[in-house]
């Protein structure tokens, strides 16, 4: 029997509480294309709230997925601790030079007031405005880098190894003060309507720190930082591998992981449902060469992998939809999804 | 030798400094020094670089164990020596963005390998262009992190081919490790996967260019 058609919110709900909701949610990503339907450069489009207030209405309108994305781009952090960004007119803007030139000025650093942050406060004035306008239809997702995965842009992804490894107290006392602005930042976004907050933390992802390190490092550091933070966290390693360490990941707090592409996500549902809800894994970096038949068969493939039960979103698995994948692609990615996402999944027992 | 390379592995991912120059230094004895680094070094290398992309090795392993080699290698052969390789003239870079770690860890790992080559940091495609025409490159290495950085490549290899230099270009990094067909797309040579790779795929070249036999 047909399901009576569910709000966004009442979707991902459902699928975050591991039932079958009246499809499978699905999240698109999506930061700069709004830039594109509004016929302005990326640069232009992400200096007023405004802009990306009507770029994720726009959007939401036009793919019909399951949620509103307040992520600018990931160098805002970084922007607002007062270091460089440079801007691309085909990609988000990039960190530029890592503001801590050695390890010794993490001692003299003090993170920056949020409310007191040009950058930041054009986030919280996104969420403020997609608030009033979406009510509590739709999640509105906000972001923050996990003090952990921070200090790759902060420092330097080579030091910041380097620190880790050789110097300890210094990488306690970065922590601590990156846990403190990343639970403010956090806590600010969801005062201002974000119903969850997305918590990137590649660094602690398997691809980069082994998962015996994870347990006293990346692991501790999100049990700590998710608890203080006062919505439901969904916790990303944007492409990282994960499988070994989720049953921890579970255990920090957290509601949903995200899945990487070079992971087996059937495996991950065998190991996760009815624990932690997953969301991933098409590849975004492939995409922009997509098919519509492609578009169609990964999101089956994915759907078949992991739909069952509930207890998935679909999305990619970078946490960021590249600038070059085009519209026709993200509009093949929707329909398929409403093709194929419709619970029951009677087909997937038959084809997939 | 293969013992000892599994020995010098297994230190390095531990990153035992000490144990991993004493298994050099031990075989030094008995073999010349570019043997050592070819035949036990090299190996360990190319399997911690394949054990990452599998997922058995994490990314900081490979690059605090990288440093490591690349230390060892320049007391075992230092820069000067004869037995360095010089040729082909190579230089390494990072396309317009500031995630320098993976040319780190391949830098590391060629001149671990006893390979000498020019490192450019962080440059763009115009100035690449000049620098490779002025040092004479014949395989040129490209880091990148983000999607149009790689896409940025191919305004390189276009130029490349406009201006009827012959370069090799090797391309890595995650957008290419994502889509494995993105290397062709941008007209790069090959793609390593890993810095093990790239190990192999410039002695190959190596091999194929005349007159300089591996």
């Amino acid at each position: 029997m047909k399901k009576t058609e569910m709000t966004a919110m009442a979707r991902v709900l459902t699928a975050i509480g591991h039932q079958e909701a009246d499809r499978i949610p699905f999240f698109l990503l999506l930061t700069m294309h709004g830039a594109g339907f509004l016929d302005m450069s990326i640069r232009e489009y992400f200096s007023k709230a405004e802009n990306v207030a009507r770029g994720q209405l726009f959007m939401r309108a036009r793919y019909g997925h399951d949620c509103i994305y307040a992520f600018f781009y990931a160098a805002i952090e970084i922007q607002a601790w007062g270091g460089e960004i440079i801007w691309s007119d085909s990609g988000p803007p990039n960190a530029g030079e890592p503001f801590l030139r050695n390890a010794e000025n993490i001692r003299s650093l003090s993170p920056p007031k949020v409310r007191e942050t040009d950058c930041l406060c054009r986030v919280l004035q996104a969420i403020a405005i997609l608030k009033e306008q979406c009510k509590d239809e739709v999640p509105i997702i906000g972001v923050v880098m996990s003090p952990f995965s921070l200090p790759v842009m902060q420092m330097g992804f080579d030091r910041y190894i380097e620190l880790i490894y050789e110097q300890p107290e210094l990488f306690r006392h970065l922590m601590k003060i990156n846990e403190a602005f990343c639970t403010d930042w956090a806590n600010a976004q969801v005062a201002a309507g974000a119903a969850a907050i997305c918590y990137f933390d590649p660094v602690s992802s398997a691809s980069i720190i082994p998962p015996a390190m994870y347990a006293g490092t990346g692991f501790e550091i999100a049990q700590r930082t998710l608890a203080r933070i006062k919505a439901p966290t969904a916790s990303h390693m944007a492409s990282g591998r994960c499988l070994p360490i989720v049953h921890q990941i579970a255990q920090t707090g957290t509601a949903l992981v995200g899945v990487s592409t070079q992971e087996d996500l059937a495996e991950f549902k065998k190991l996760c449902a009815g624990k932690i809800c997953l969301f991933g894994n098409l590849n975004g970096i492939e995409m922009q060469r997509w098919t519509q038949k492609d578009a169609e068969t990964k999101v089956k493939e994915a759907i078949a992998a992991a739909g069952q039960g509930g207890g998935f979103i679909l999305s990619d698995n970078h946490g960021e939809i590249p600038w070059q994948v085009s519209d026709e692609t993200l509009m093949h990615i929707s329909e398929a999804v409403r093709t194929w996402g419709r619970y029951p999944l009677i087909w997937t027992k038959h084809d997939t | 030798m293969k013992k000892y390379s599994e020995i010098l592995e297994q230190a390095l991912l531990s990153l035992d400094r000490t144990g991993a120059w004493e298994v050099l230094e031990e075989n030094a004895k008995d073999h010349p020094a570019i043997r050592v680094i070819e035949q036990i070094l090299v190996p360990a290398m190319e399997r911690i670089g394949e054990g990452w992309e599998q997922g058995r090795i994490a990314l900081s392993q490979v690059y605090m164990s990288g440093r490591i080699c690349e230390e060892l290698a320049d007391r075992l052969l230092p820069a000067e020596a004869a037995e360095r390789k010089n040729r082909p003239r190579m230089a390494i870079c990072v396309l317009e963005d500031y995630h320098l770690l993976g040319k780190r860890i391949v830098y590391a790992a060629l001149r671990a390998a006893a390979y000498e080559l020019k490192d450019y940091g962080r440059v763009t495609a115009d100035e690449l262009l000049s620098l490779v025409r002025e040092d004479c490159i014949e395989i040129l290495l490209i880091s990148v992190l983000m999607l149009p950085s790689a896409l940025q490549v191919k305004k390189v290899t276009e130029k490349f081919r406009e201006k009827g230099m012959n370069i090799r270009v090797i391309v890595g990094g995650a957008p290419f490790l994502f889509d494995r067909e993105l290397w062709k797309t941008v007209g790069a040579d090959a793609m390593g996967k890993n810095a093990g790779d790239a190990l192999q795929l410039i002695s190959e070249m190596r091999g194929n260019m005349t007159g300089d036999a591996p």
